[in-house]
């Protein structure tokens, strides 16, 4: 399978993970299951993997597409630097976090999910890919010439009006054609 | 409000009345499992949270139902050609079935969530009630095991675990829990690769992993054959819920309350999956007959601008103009077909594709190509198809205007070339009386190709004083700075100097209500069928125009809209 880059699945299942693992742990809570603790925890967790992996990272190759409102997220998650660039890290990151989902069933599916986006984010590190952030892009002006910026004071020199004038009586000297049509009638 | 009937009245009353059976099921099964009186026990335990958990299942068995019918596009094609005695708005409809197969899915999934929810409250009253937490008549209910005289209500049998790991242990030891994990767990890995980011950047790994389904309807057939769900039987002498319940100590002591008799329902999960997925193998088995078939290869023709041209021979193969075909080249992967418009046309005696650089499987079959000597046949291929498109009803409206953006010219391409056909042998079956054709294209490249077929169709068209048969306007919308130069130096040539035809080139993007303007005017009470082979953006603009300058008059101009979708 090619030029596929892993981490954009993994960032997919990552953020489905973490939606399953917040909604597991509220039906957890709300419901006052037995092992509430270990559902709290997943709300915890939950929220903190959809902020970790709601900005999308930039194509290394093609057009990247951003979702909606990412651009604070984005400005977060790379506060972090080399622990939120490196696959490596998350995948470790994600697979320590799902654990203590495993012990309860209402987390149990979270905690398996997450665990396979964990396992594609370390098949992405093993290929070389790594985060990076969308920013928009600065418009970058045209450097403006030098001699923009200092217009001649002078018209150009140009012979005395004698000469300028048409000579009617020498024709051939006086005639010119015009390069592109000047009667409205072609 | 009226242009909307006009356009999109049919897709909306189908959409109404697949919503109103998903609402049925849901109301209907609710109230059976809230109010049926065999489930006074089964309720006394697991309060709303049963009927909860099994109104979803109902409608989950209608959706995995139809789910597959959308894609067995060898049916679709089937059921299309058995209309064409009917109206064009039925055919038309046959062509959102993508649409209709993620509608279907957002469904499963949602009401997955639900019904999972719902279990994951059932196992934990389940288990409090097996633990003694509950009232005496829960205990006592709890307590039914699967001797000789008594049958088990709770399907939480065991005690002697941990209980907080008892639900967790029932869903991984029951056929019902296990599959119901691994078929959920199927489901979001489908969703996740299904998104459209993926999809259209790596196909592989979307088609791959969309096989999942095999798992998720193998896992989905079994769900209920555990027959967990417990409903009250009859006994003889009749155990009278209403009196009994307030005396379980003295269950089958007293004549009026002997032992309740539970028993799990029938599984009818298959019942509703199984025609569909038969209907789904034999539709795989028709993609794998037509694989086997020996496809010839008559040419091979490397277009600028990374555009492949394969003229193709195959026994028996009939198509109609701007039909599309599945594509698979063993040598470069066993399992994947792509689809690609046919750009010959059905008076040729053989079909050709053409197919631009867009990925890995096309990058590749194009390296493969380049290295075909001259007059050899290439590595082995198969064909799956053809299969209709709205592209065959172009020659039913009297007036037709076809837009292509880019590469997705190609299946105007067969149309204009089949009407060159049809007018050299005057065929009366041409109901069309004029056609708009714009073509939109980013770069000058691409025009190559398409640009000698126009010429000819112009020269064509003047021998025979048709002139104004086909207007058709090209859009370059990649211009910049160099050539708009370029024209205007040689603005005051005959010819365009982009692609040589005696229709100037256009720059920019059309002005479409301008367009449309003219169309209507020039055709004040035709039918008017509007053709899109392109980007959805472009499709939702031309749809409101279509709207827009739709009259609810039948005597006066109407515009369909119709767009290929791959």
């Amino acid at each position: 399978m090619g030029k596929i880059e892993w981490a954009m699945w993994a960032n997919e299942q990552a953020l489905a993970s973490g939606l399953i693992l917040l909604t597991g742990g509220i039906v957890g809570v709300a419901g006052q299951f037995r092992g509430w603790q270990f559902a709290a925890y997943a709300v915890a967790a939950g929220v903190f993997v959809c902020l970790l992996e709601y900005p999308r990272s930039k194509r290394a190759k093609g057009t990247s597409v951003e979702r909606t409102g990412q651009y604070c997220f984005t400005v977060c998650v790379k506060a972090f630097g080399p622990l939120t660039r490196n696959y490596y890290v998350r995948a470790f990151l994600h697979a320590a976090i799902c654990v203590p989902g495993g012990f309860m069933l209402a987390t149990v599916l979270g905690c398996v999910c997450l665990g396979i986006a964990s396992l594609i984010y370390l098949a992405a590190a093993i290929r070389g890919e790594h985060w990076e952030p969308i920013l928009p892009r600065k418009e970058t002006r045209k450097p403006v010439a030098q001699s923009i910026k200092n217009p001649p004071q002078n018209p150009p020199p140009r012979p005395p009006p004698e000469m300028r004038r048409k000579q009617a009586g020498d024709l051939e000297k006086s005639a010119y054609d015009n390069p592109m049509s000047v009667t409205d009638d072609e | 409000m009226a242009n909307c009937i006009v356009n999109y009245g049919f897709s909306a009353f189908i959409l109404f009345v697949w919503m109103a059976i998903n609402i049925f099921l849901f109301v209907y099964f609710y109230f059976f499992y809230d109010l049926g009186p065999q489930f006074f026990y089964t309720r006394h335990l697991l309060g709303s949270a049963l009927p909860w958990a099994r109104a979803p299942a109902a409608v989950l068995n209608f959706n995995c139902m139809l789910i597959l019918l959308p894609v067995c596009r060898n049916l679709l094609s089937l059921l299309r050609g058995s209309f064409v005695r009917c109206s064009r708005t039925m055919r038309k409809q046959l062509d959102k079935n993508l649409t209709f197969h993620k509608l279907v899915a957002y469904m499963i999934a949602l009401m997955t969530a639900v019904h999972t929810i719902a279990h994951l409250f059932n196992l934990e009253r389940y288990n409090n009630s097996r633990q003694g937490l509950d009232d005496e008549l829960s205990t006592a209910l709890s307590d039914l095991a699967d001797t000789e005289n008594t049958t088990y209500l709770n399907p939480v049998r065991i005690t002697n675990l941990d209980p907080q790991q008892i639900p967790t242990y029932f869903a991984f030891t029951t056929i019902a829990g296990l599959t119901g994990v691994v078929i959920t767990l199927a489901l979001i890995l489908i969703i996740t690769s299904s998104m459209e980011v993926i999809r259209r950047s790596y196909f592989e790994v979307f088609w791959y992993t969309h096989h999942l389904f095999i798992i998720f309807f193998a896992g989905l057939v079994f769900h209920g054959a555990g027959r967990i769900v417990r409903s009250q039987q009859r006994t003889n002498p009749p155990h009278n819920t209403t009196f009994c319940k307030d005396h379980p100590d003295d269950w089958g002591q007293i004549p009026e309350c002997p032992i309740p008799q539970f028993a799990g329902g029938f599984p009818q999960t298959w019942m509703y999956v199984i025609g569909p997925m038969v209907i789904y193998l034999c539709e795989r088995l028709v993609r794998f007959i037509r694989y086997m078939q020996r496809v010839q290869y008559k040419k091979i023709v490397m277009r600028p601008s990374k555009v492949l041209e394969l003229q193709l021979i195959k026994n028996g193969f009939k198509m109609e103009v701007g039909q599309y075909v599945f594509v698979n080249c063993p040598a470069i992967s066993q399992l994947e077909w792509h689809p690609f418009t046919m750009t010959s046309a059905p008076e040729e005696d053989f079909f050709s594709v053409h197919i631009r650089s867009a990925g890995d499987w096309t990058d590749k079959l194009i390296e493969i190509m380049k290295k075909v000597p001259e007059g050899a046949e290439g590595p082995k291929l198969g064909v799956d198809g053809p299969f209709g498109t709205a592209s065959e009803d172009v020659f039913d409206y009297e007036v037709s205007m076809l837009i292509g953006a880019g590469i997705g010219v190609t299946p105007f391409a067969s149309i204009l070339k089949s009407i060159w056909y049809k007018f050299k042998d005057s065929d009366p079956k041409l109901r069309t009386r004029k056609i708009y054709f714009y073509w939109l294209c980013r770069e000058t490249h691409a025009f190559e190709w398409f640009a000698d077929l126009l010429q000819v169709l112009e020269k064509e068209m003047e021998e025979r004083g048709m002139g104004d048969f086909l207007t058709y306007k090209l859009y370059l919308t990649g211009w910049d700075q160099s050539h708009a130069t370029h024209v205007m130096v040689h603005f005051d040539k005959d010819t365009d100097v982009v692609t040589g035809l005696k229709q100037k080139t256009h720059y920019g993007r059309p002005i479409w209500d301008k367009e449309f303007e003219q169309v209507r005017k020039e055709n004040p009470t035709s039918i008017v069928g509007t053709f899109l082979c392109g980007p959805e953006a472009l499709g939702k603009v031309l749809e409101k125009k279509c709207a827009k300058y739709s009259d609810v008059d039948p005597r006066k101009t109407r515009f369909y809209f119709n767009k290929e979708n791959f």
